[in-house]
């Protein structure tokens, strides 16, 4: 067993196995413990979740799942954050596709400007771009009537704040590791410079491409500073109208719990089934 | 090669030979395009605009002819940086524990990723299942999982006072947690738990560069587990962890939607940090002008410690190499 046989010299010491079992051990109890409140809270009865916290539920109910969508109009802030998500992350993996292959592949004046202002971008807190955005969207509104604020498009538009600057980032960094020899090649074969990029360094910048989208798309659907402020009773998204299920009488954590579930499961799967991109993502652009 | 390809692959040169240059020119212009005109909207434009701001005496009432508004100099400046005037000392005991709170966050983020990533380097039964679980906290949408740490630090119904007070029995009372002192650290647990996956992810990814031949030769010196994890795996993350931390401090210095969740407009003053100070100045006590200084202020700072951190690791580098 050729696996047996490289791992034997390699073999952990007695005192490492144990200090590793006794860490992940602690660990997984932290990781696990909100999501074991979440499920199990999620299946109590609104009475067992108002009293003192039971570990074990006295009775299971699954109520809170179709109580969730009365309470609050979940349906449509569901759609609602998933156009926005969806179309913040389609924007700026399309205008990063672009930008991050002139940069990865020409030199041209500006250029140095152009990387470093996108990387100090995203450092830029979200609190700063808040106001100014507002105002621009409550003046827009004034001026052409096109309304911005409290729109989806608004939303969109402010979500690329900091997808795109990320998108950008890491792309460069992706498409820098795709050989040049490709691209060169397929244009000597007859390809423009735009046939190169989708024929060849897209196709095999694929998985790049792919995690950039699922971080864009997780931060959006999790963003809560620009939701507040500028969504209103019809474009509200999740991350506000998870707040509606707390009324001056009574906080429903029942149906809290189930409705965090439900907008969790979503995107927690995706996540797993696409992790292996996201890391793939991660060391080609942001470790190199 | 015939010699109808050949005259092929010359005309096809030639074309390219003749466009080449124009292209070189304006073509990465034009891809960059898009992007060049989504900067200055939500970047560029909003900055200035900001900056302008902070120089005006911005309330609701002016604020939608922001344009028309009071200049009133360096006044928002003056009055965010007065400490013995409320609004500065205020500002200031914000900073301070955002600063706190931002040490012993990343410390924390960055000490827990990298032993989970290192105590799971090498394969192990369950190691697959270990590590999608380890990957929930980074993936949950940041309100369904901080409301939900909400609801288990509740004072009569939550799981944090049950387990101290009625199980473990420490001290007769149930605890605030949301409220007072003690709400820096539920705000801490709760930023760790969300932050630590993200620093795993990042040293995982890192320690699979390192070539397996570098233990091998370890062990065969002789040098234990413990020797090989001082001496091979910490130093070959270095460069690796200089960006990881810089990325996680600005990230919770700049974080907003954990403590907006888990407590709403107005933090307790023990988790006051600066995005929820600013976001009140701005949008509860609606003093616009204050809050762009306060917004310029903070990003002066960032670029600031940025600045130094990368002067401070590229010149450790660079002497590294030498």
């Amino acid at each position: 067993m050729p696996e047996a046989r490289r791992r034997s010299p390699l073999a952990p010491a007695r005192s490492f196995q144990v200090v590793r079992a006794v860490f992940l051990t602690l660990l997984t109890g932290f990781v696990v413990l909100p999501v074991y409140v979440m499920i199990t809270s999620s299946l109590k009865p609104l009475k067992d979740v108002a009293g003192a916290f039971h570990w074990i539920p006295s009775g299971l109910t699954v109520r809170p799942y179709a109580d969730i969508w009365h309470t609050v109009p979940l349906a449509k802030y569901f759609v609602n954050s998933l156009i926005v998500a969806g179309s913040a992350t389609a924007a700026s993996v399309v205008i990063a596709v672009f930008a991050a292959y002139a940069v990865s592949r020409y030199h041209f004046r500006g250029k140095r400007l152009f990387t470093v202002t996108v990387l100090s971008t995203q450092m830029f807190p979200g609190i700063l771009f808040l106001l100014p955005l507002f105002l621009i969207f409550v003046n827009v509104g004034n001026a052409t009537g096109i309304a911005l604020y409290g729109s989806r498009a608004g939303l969109i538009l402010a979500y690329l704040t900091f997808s795109l600057p990320f998108s950008i980032w890491m792309l460069i960094g992706y498409f820098d590791s795709v050989p040049r020899d490709l691209d060169e090649a397929a244009t000597v074969d007859g390809c423009g410079p735009l046939g190169a990029l989708f024929r060849v360094v897209v196709p095999a910048a694929v998985p790049g491409i792919v995690a950039v989208a699922v971080y864009s798309f997780m931060t959006a659907w999790g963003e809560v500073l620009f939701a507040s402020v500028m969504t209103n009773q019809q474009t509200r998204t999740l991350a506000v109208g998870l707040q509606g299920y707390s009324t001056q009488n009574d906080v429903y954590w029942n149906q809290i719990m189930a409705a965090s579930l439900v907008v969790s499961v979503p995107v927690v799967a995706g996540f797993l089934l696409l992790q292996r991109y996201l890391v793939a993502g991660l060391t080609a652009g942001a470790v190199k | 090669m015939t010699s109808a390809t050949a005259g092929r692959v010359r005309r096809t040169t030639a074309r390219v030979r003749r466009t080449g240059r124009l292209r070189r020119t304006a073509l990465p212009y034009l891809l960059l395009l898009p992007a060049l005109l989504m900067e200055l909207l939500i970047h560029l434009i909003p900055m200035v605009m900001g900056i302008l701001m902070s120089f005006r005496q911005l309330t609701q009432f002016v604020i939608r002819h922001w344009s028309r508004a009071p200049w009133t100099g360096f006044d928002n400046y003056s009055l965010a940086v007065d400490v013995n005037a409320p609004v500065g000392a205020d500002l200031l005991r914000s900073f301070l524990t955002t600063c706190q709170f931002t040490l012993l966050s990343v410390g924390l983020c960055w000490l827990i990723g990298t032993s989970a990533a290192v105590f799971m380097q090498d394969t192990f039964r369950g190691r697959g299942v270990l590590r999608a679980l380890f990957l929930v906290p980074y993936a949950l949408p940041v309100y369904a999982a901080v409301i939900t740490w909400g609801f288990m630090f509740q004072r009569d119904n939550g799981l944090v006072n049950h387990v101290l007070h009625d199980q473990l029995g420490m001290s007769g009372e149930h605890t605030f947690w949301l409220l007072g002192d003690n709400s820096f650290w539920a705000l801490l647990i709760v930023s760790v738990w969300k932050g630590w996956p993200f620093a795993f992810l990042i040293v995982m990814a890192a320690l699979q560069n390192i070539p397996k031949e570098l233990y091998e030769a370890a062990a065969l010196d002789g040098a234990g587990t413990w020797q090989q994890i001082r001496r091979i795996t910490l130093p070959s993350i270095g460069p690796v962890n200089q960006v990881l931390v810089l990325v996680l401090f600005l990230w919770t210095f700049n974080d907003f939607n954990t403590p907006f969740v888990l407590f709403g407009k107005s933090a307790p003053q023990a988790a006051d940090l600066i995005s929820i100070h600013i976001y009140q100045a701005s949008f509860v006590t609606w003093n616009f002008g204050t809050g762009s200084a306060m917004s310029v202020l903070l990003l002066l700072f960032l670029l600031l410690v940025t600045a130094l951190y990368l002067l401070v690791t590229s010149r450790g580098r660079s002497k590294a190499d030498a």
